[in-house]
Order: structure tokens, then C-alpha cells, then sequence
């Protein structure tokens, strides 16, 4: 859900950054995206270009990593990994557990071209 | 249901996204005008400043969610049945359209607020700070706020409520948590609702339902309730009188007071 709104809130960071370091051009964006987010990675993929228009992030690639649910469990102190509807530890089947990732929605990383230097520059 | 539509905008907080306002962007050429991380920052905010003021009147606050029909209405009529003569109750309700729900619950002598949002398809806090302003905090003890019926985005928004309490009725099935992790796992208190059709269904089993929301690591109590016949109505209304004494112990101690800032009115 809110997929537009998540790409938007993208757009407006890396413009942002963009801007302070007088970027001319948005070559990739890394994102984090955890299943338990509430975001779908194709429709963010689907939305990203409306979001991107007309500004210097059009045209950037969106790369978008899914993380994996991960759990710690209270009882026998596991950290395993998780489908996100069932939360019970992969050892020992405990119900009290709790989140390690997998809600995340994280811009990760960009690659920008800015115009007073040719090389690209991470950030 | 949102898909991509920017449904977060709603008209509590478009305010912030108009030119000049905040949240605008003015980059040339973009269309963009909304931004969901900075629109969850200004939810948060506004959450929290409901929170003061319910704190500042000692007032319960109840988020109920369901999908549409599990009885969320019906409930709030028999829990005002039942508790009316003790506790003084009001209500906000969302839905897309009509005042037909805040009707139902007027019936009952208890104001009601309803919040028509148009195509968006939860509450949020900007809405509810509105709505709040047109009840009297100080003569009210509980407010419950009916959330727009949908699994789906109500969850993702803090309104500024003491607890979630989301219904499942019985005829919706007993997976409903396996299908919406996400909403049941913000659940405090799960009301398995319309247990009067339990036996004529056969196939909803309250347990299979606790056992869903286990595996969602939540430990939040299940209660079978039938606004119809009262089933579990005792065992609901006593959580509730509990959470109210909680919260009470816990903001009485240093009731927050909250300076409104400069660009905040309330009309």
C-alpha cells in the first residue's frame, strides 16, 4: 500500500541530497525493502517512474533488496529466519520472539554524477 | 485498494502538502507533492500531540479495526449499553460516506463524531485531532475511534489511542491473521466477534484463530463476543474498565500539559 507515496518520499531524499552536492544526474538508487513494511517491491517499481518524472532522478535505476524476516527468540535465544505470517522460532517453535528486521523501508544508497567532478560520487 | 493512489492524503493533512506548506515540493516540472516518510513524520507528531490531550483529560482511547462489517458499530452500541451509566463514553467513526453509523451511536445519548474521508481508506491523526475538537474531553472518560473498515492501512497509522483493538467476525474465517500479519500484529486485544454464528458455521475455530496470532508473536488476550446475545460482553467491558484504570494510574501521575504552536489553530 502507498506505494506512489513511499516513491515520492524516495524522490524528495534523494533530491535533497542531490542538490547539495550539485548533482546533475541520478544514476541508481538502492532501497531496503523488509516484507513486513507493508510496501510491494512491484508496485513500488510500478510507481517510481510517475514519482520521478521531471526531475533529475528520472531515469535512475531503482535496485531494491528485500530483507528477510529475522527473529530472536526469548526462550532459547535463536535468531532465525521467518515467512512474515508466521513469527515463531525456527529452532525451538516459541511464540514470544521478537523482530531483528524485516519491517524496514530504507534508502540504502544512491550513485549521482555531479557536474564540478566526472567521477561518481557514492553516498 | 491504495495501490498506488496516495491514499494517505486525506482531508486532515492536505493543508501540509499545498504550496508553501511543509510537505510541498516545488522542484521544477514535478508533479510530486506528497511524501509518505515526511507525511508518517507529521502523523507521528500529530499522534502524539492527541496523546497529550487525552492525557491532560485522563480520557481512554480506543482504536477499533476490523474489516468492514465484523460488527465494530453494533459492538460500540452494546458496550455502550453496558457500560453508559458508569463511564462517560463518545465516539469518532470513519467511513468513506454517510452519517449513518454516528446516527446509530447517537441513539444511544453518546456524541458522536463521524469523519467522512471521501476515497481514503483509513484515519489518520490529523483527522482525529480534528474530530477531537468538536467533543468536550473533559466531560468524557473513553473515546473510541472506529477506523475506517480494512485489514490493511489503519494499522500503519498512530492516531494518538491508548490501544488497538481489532475485531475478527467469525464468518470472515479463522485465517485472517495468517492473511494480514500485519494489521493482527498491532493488535492488543483481539475480539473474535459474532460468536452467536460460530456454531452454525462449523468451520471457524477460535483457537485456530489465537493460534495465528501466536505465530505473529503477539501474546494479545482473544475474546469470543456477541453484541447479539452478550456472549464474552462481561469479559470485554472488563478489559476495557481495566485499560481505563491503567491509563488512569499512568497519566495521572504527571498529567502533560501542551502549549499549541504558534501555527496550530483550532477552530
Amino acid at each position: 500500500m502507498h506505494e506512489l507515496s513511499v516513491c515520492q518520499a524516495i524522490v524528495r531524499e534523494v533530491l535533497e541530497l542531490a542538490a547539495a552536492r550539485c548533482a546533475t544526474s541520478i544514476s541508481d538508487i538502492y532501497l531496503r525493502v523488509g516484507p513486513l513494511s507493508g510496501v510491494e517491491t512491484p508496485l513500488l517499481r510500478n510507481a517510481f517512474p510517475f514519482a520521478a518524472a521531471g526531475t533529475v532522478v528520472s531515469g535512475a535505476a531503482l535496485h531494491v533488496a528485500p530483507t528477510p524476516v529475522r527473529i530472536h527468540c526469548s526462550r532459547c535465544d535463536a535468531d532465525t529466519v521467518v515467512p512474515p505470517n508466521r513469527l515463531l522460532c525456527g529452532q525451538c517453535s516459541d511464540w514470544r520472539t521478537e523482530l531483528l528486521s524485516g519491517d524496514e523501508l530504507l534508502l540504502d544508497r544512491i550513485e549521482m554524477q555531479c557536474s564540478d567532478e566526472k567521477d561518481h560520487a557514492h553516498v | 485498494m491504495c495501490d498506488t493512489c496516495g491514499c494517505n492524503v486525506t482531508h486532515g493533512n492536505e493543508h501540509l502538502l499545498k504550496s508553501g506548506a511543509p510537505l510541498a515540493q516545488t522542484s521544477n516540472g514535478s508533479e510530486s507533492i506528497e511524501v509518505l516518510k515526511g507525511l508518517l513524520a507529521a502523523n507521528d507528531h500529530e499522534a502524539q500531540h492527541n496523546r497529550e490531550h487525552f492525557a491532560e483529560h485522563r480520557v481512554l482511547a480506543v482504536n477499533l479495526m476490523s474489516s468492514p462489517g465484523a460488527g465494530k458499530t453494533a459492538l460500540l452500541e452494546a458496550t455502550i449499553r453496558d457500560l453508559g451509566d458508569r463511564y462517560r463514553i463518545a465516539v469518532i467513526v470513519g467511513d468513506l460516506e454517510t452519517e449513518n453509523d454516528a446516527e446509530r451511536i447517537r441513539r444511544h445519548g453518546v456524541p458522536a463524531i463521524q469523519i467522512s474521508t471521501g476515497s481514503a481508506c483509513h484515519l489518520d491523526a490529523h483527522m482525529v485531532h480534528s474530530a477531537l475538537h468538536g467533543l468536550d474531553l473533559q466531560e468524557i472518560d473513553i473515546v473510541f475511534i472506529e477506523n475506517v473498515g480494512n485489514l490493511v492501512c489503519p494499522a500503519s497509522f498512530d492516531l494518538g489511542q491508548h490501544c488497538n483493538v481489532t475485531l475478527l467476525s467469525s464468518p470472515e474465517g479463522d485465517d485472517k491473521p495468517q492473511k494480514y500479519p500485519v494489521m493482527f500484529r498491532a493488535a492488543d486485544l483481539v475480539l473474535l466477534s459474532k460468536s452467536d454464528l460460530t456454531p452454525m458455521l462449523g468451520d471457524f475455530d477460535p483457537r485456530r484463530a489465537e493460534r495465528h496470532v501466536r505465530e505473529l508473536a503477539n501474546g494479545a488476550p482473544l475474546i469470543e463476543v456477541s453484541s447479539r446475545n452478550g456472549h464474552g460482553m462481561s469479559a470485554w467491558t472488563g478489559w476495557l474498565e481495566r485499560a481505563l484504570q491503567l491509563q488512569r494510574a499512568n497519566g495521572a501521575v504527571e498529567p502533560q500539559r501542551h502549549v499549541h504552536a504558534a501555527a496550530h489553530t483550532h477552530d
